[in-house]
């Protein structure tokens, strides 16, 4: 399975990923970046199909996927 | 000032030529250009000469552009130039600031001619003084060195490469129409120049060439020494400005140079630079009577063809009359020191200029104590020997 | 943290001043993408000039020139002619490289000189703070175009074609993957390439050009307003074509032209 994880200290917060993931594993959260604005969480990472779409959109290199 | 290589060839060019062939001695491998009287020699034969050289050579599509492209051309690890005069001087004023901030040693020649504006296209001048040491907005320091003959214009572009790299810098060869388009027997050089690219411990930015694996940032905001941006933060900015500034300010010992002619007793000296030296030295040789066969046989023909009146002036004996002249070689930085030293005599100083009156101010600072006059011309024509002299006379009271 | 970024990024130096939502970041991830591929990092230099768009390679663990407004190209130029065996990669914006930068456009085109340039059409001055510049919708109100802008558009893409550009191609902040790979290709590619990027500026083009200030909100409207170009086919009305519009490896590059004339006429370079 797919280990996802956002940055809090990279990201800024601009939601690109919420529609970047074709299977919308990212979802809005309480939780806060490092700039105070609030970060995504990850949802059902299991249905990652590694497409990486979400590391090639995020403006700030805030994402990392591990798996094939 | 240089060491002269073992071997070396009379040729008699054209200060332009002169300039183009220093150029390619010391090292130059790349020329970016656009055509401009009257410096436009200098790109024509860089055109085919750096390319047989192994160099690169580009006609770019404006000066500011050619400008741009010697920094570029410096960073990929080429030692570069390039030549202009008056408005597309103006135009490359930005890139010498860059230049100046990313502490990118390059050689810009300015030939100059009348302004402002489009001004005078094929005349002499010497009106962009203050714009070779101020021309790009902000606070920097640069070295601007003024040839007053096309053995000068091969010699000081030598030098300007030396000291664009000793300081990393933008160093301006500053000439002038007269200089550009005279023809003279100089001695050039054989083989070339190796001038070493060393790491110099007063830069501040980083220094290393492209593709050297440093990842070198070169960056025209206020930066550290990795290149990073410090624009933002007042403090380290001062320091770099101050850094940029004083490498230049605190080494004027060792970027100035000046020339003396009979100034060992001097009361009245003549401080000149670029081709106004030229007559400057008529004259002062002139009031000292010294032996000049060449000199006196054109005064002669001057006397028979056009004066009425002077002729006296040199069938006077006036060598009780203690003249010198003091040739400013680097403009900028001011040579302050030597010109107190070689004027310590003096008591009048004469200042001619082919411009509104300039330079004068520069001396006039230096030389407090002393009563500095300007001579300016405007107009395109350089001072006759006679003009100079005239006011030699009139400044010891010499009633005629 | 993106993997990529351990290699290229100069981690120290982050975060960067792009806004969130920024499109710049996507197109640093693609270019770095490109460079991956292509396993040619050491080859590579950048240089930039003066804009939000400029500040793509500062980060990148690479030679990097950021230079004058307008002036990138004339610099990177000087930096080919001097390193001919090298790739320069050129980050420019729409101001940058068409309004203040677009005499040496047209002469850097005309050569074929051997670059590529990412030209980042966010259709404003973001960093000034959100004025017209030459690739402004007409009618957008802008900063200086308080009733509307009156100009018409400049397309980069077409000018440089025109000019005797040898690849030519527009994808969006949308298209990652084939932004990258286009990227690559001009990067491979001998001779002058320009590629441009739509690109999102959220804060500046979100209120004055899109109405529209969510940056996924914006890259939606990118890939629903555009249509993939294909040679001889029917335009689409009201949408943008994006993809390879030229890709000519006949064309003569200026550096090759120069070595031939110079061979041709029997010249030895010392």
């Amino acid at each position: 399975m797919a280990v996802i994880t956002v940055d809090k200290v990279h990201c800024k917060g601009c939601g690109i990923c919420y529609t970047a993931c074709p299977k919308k594993i990212f979802v809005k959260s309480r939780k806060r970046n490092n700039y105070g604005s609030s970060m995504p969480d990850t949802k059902n990472p299991e249905n990652c199909v590694v497409c990486r779409m979400c590391e090639r959109l995020c403006p700030d290199g805030a994402i990392n996927v591990e798996g094939e | 000032m240089e060491e002269k290589s073992s071997k070396t060839t009379e040729v008699i060019l054209q200060g332009n030529e002169a300039c183009a062939m220093g150029a390619i001695y010391a090292g130059c491998r790349f020329f970016a250009g656009y055509p401009i009287t009257p410096s436009t020699e200098i790109i024509e034969m860089m055109s085919s000469e750096m390319q047989k050289c192994g160099g690169a050579f580009i006609q770019m599509e404006d000066e500011i552009g050619s400008a741009c492209a010697i920094i570029g051309a410096r960073w990929g690890g080429k030692k570069a130039m390039t030549a202009t005069s008056g408005p597309g001087y103006t135009l490359m004023q930005e890139a010498i600031g860059f230049a100046a901030v990313t502490e990118t040693p390059i050689v810009i020649v300015n030939v100059q001619r009348g302004g402002p504006s489009t001004g005078q296209p094929t005349l002499s001048s010497q009106q962009d003084v203050y714009q070779a040491r101020y021309g790009s907005h902000g606070d920097y320091e640069i070295i601007v060195l003024s040839p007053s003959s096309v053995q000068e214009m091969y010699d000081f572009t030598i030098k300007a490469f030396e000291l664009a790299e000793q300081f990393r810098t933008p160093v301006i060869l500053l000439a002038d129409e007269v200089v550009g388009h005279m023809r003279e027997k100089i001695e050039i050089r054989d083989g070339s120049k190796q001038i070493k690219s060393v790491k110099q411990k007063y830069v501040v930015s980083p220094q290393e060439d492209f593709f050297k694996g440093a990842n070198t940032l070169v960056e025209g905001q206020l930066h550290d020494d990795k290149g990073r941006r410090i624009g933002h933060l007042a403090g380290r900015s001062g320091d770099f400005i101050n850094n940029i500034n004083k490498k230049i300010s605190d080494n004027v010992d060792v970027i100035a140079d000046i020339d003396t002619y009979f100034m060992e007793d001097a009361e009245v000296a003549i401080v000149a630079y670029g081709s106004v030296v030229r007559p400057a030295i008529n004259a002062v040789k002139k009031a000292r009577k010294v032996e000049d066969d060449r000199v006196t046989t054109k005064f002669k023909i001057l006397k028979d063809i056009f004066v009425k009146g002077i002729p006296e002036t040199f069938e006077t004996d006036y060598s009780h009359l203690k003249v010198g002249l003091v040739k400013v070689n680097t403009v900028w930085p001011c040579p302050e020191e030597l010109l107190k030293e070689a004027t310590k005599d003096a008591k009048i100083v004469i200042v001619p200029e082919m411009n509104v009156g300039k330079y004068v101010h520069e001396v006039e600072r230096v030389l407090k104590d002393k009563k500095v006059i300007a001579m300016s011309k405007c107009g395109g024509d350089i001072h006759t020997p006679t003009e100079i002299l005239d006011e030699i006379l009139k400044e010891a009271g010499i009633d005629e | 943290m993106n993997k990529l970024y351990e290699k290229y990024i100069k981690t120290d130096s982050l975060p960067t001043l792009f806004c969130p939502g920024c499109g710049n970041g996507i197109i640093q991830v693609a270019a770095m993408n490109a460079m991956e591929d292509l396993g040619i990092k050491d080859e590579v230099a950048c240089v930039s000039g003066i804009g939000c768009s400029s500040w793509i390679p500062c980060y990148y663990k690479l030679d990097v020139m950021h230079t004058m407004h307008g002036r990138a190209l004339a610099f990177a130029e000087g930096l080919k002619l001097a390193q001919p065996d090298k790739k320069i990669l050129v980050f420019t914006g729409d101001g940058d490289c068409l309004a203040i930068g677009g005499n040496h456009l047209m002469h850097a085109a005309a050569r074929n000189i051997d670059l590529t340039v990412v030209m980042v059409n966010n259709y404003i001055y973001g960093m000034t703070g959100g004025q017209k510049s030459p690739a402004t919708p007409k009618g957008s109100v802008t900063k200086t175009s308080p009733f509307g802008s009156i100009d018409e558009p400049i397309d980069g893409c077409k000018l440089v074609s025109a000019l005797g550009a040898s690849y030519v191609a527009r994808w969006t902040t949308a298209h990652p993957v084939q932004l990258a790979k286009a990227i690559a290709e001009g990067m491979e590619h001998k001779g002058f390439s320009f590629i441009e990027v739509l690109s999102q500026c959220p804060v500046q083009a979100g209120k004055s050009v899109f109405g529209e200030k969510d940056p996924a909100a914006i890259m939606k409207r990118y890939k629903e307003g555009t249509y993939l170009y294909k040679e001889g086919g029917e335009p689409v009305e009201g949408k943008i074509p994006i993809g390879v519009f030229k890709h000519d490896t006949n064309a003569e590059e200026y550096i090759e032209r120069v070595e031939r004339r110079l061979r041709d006429q029997g010249i030895e370079r010392g």
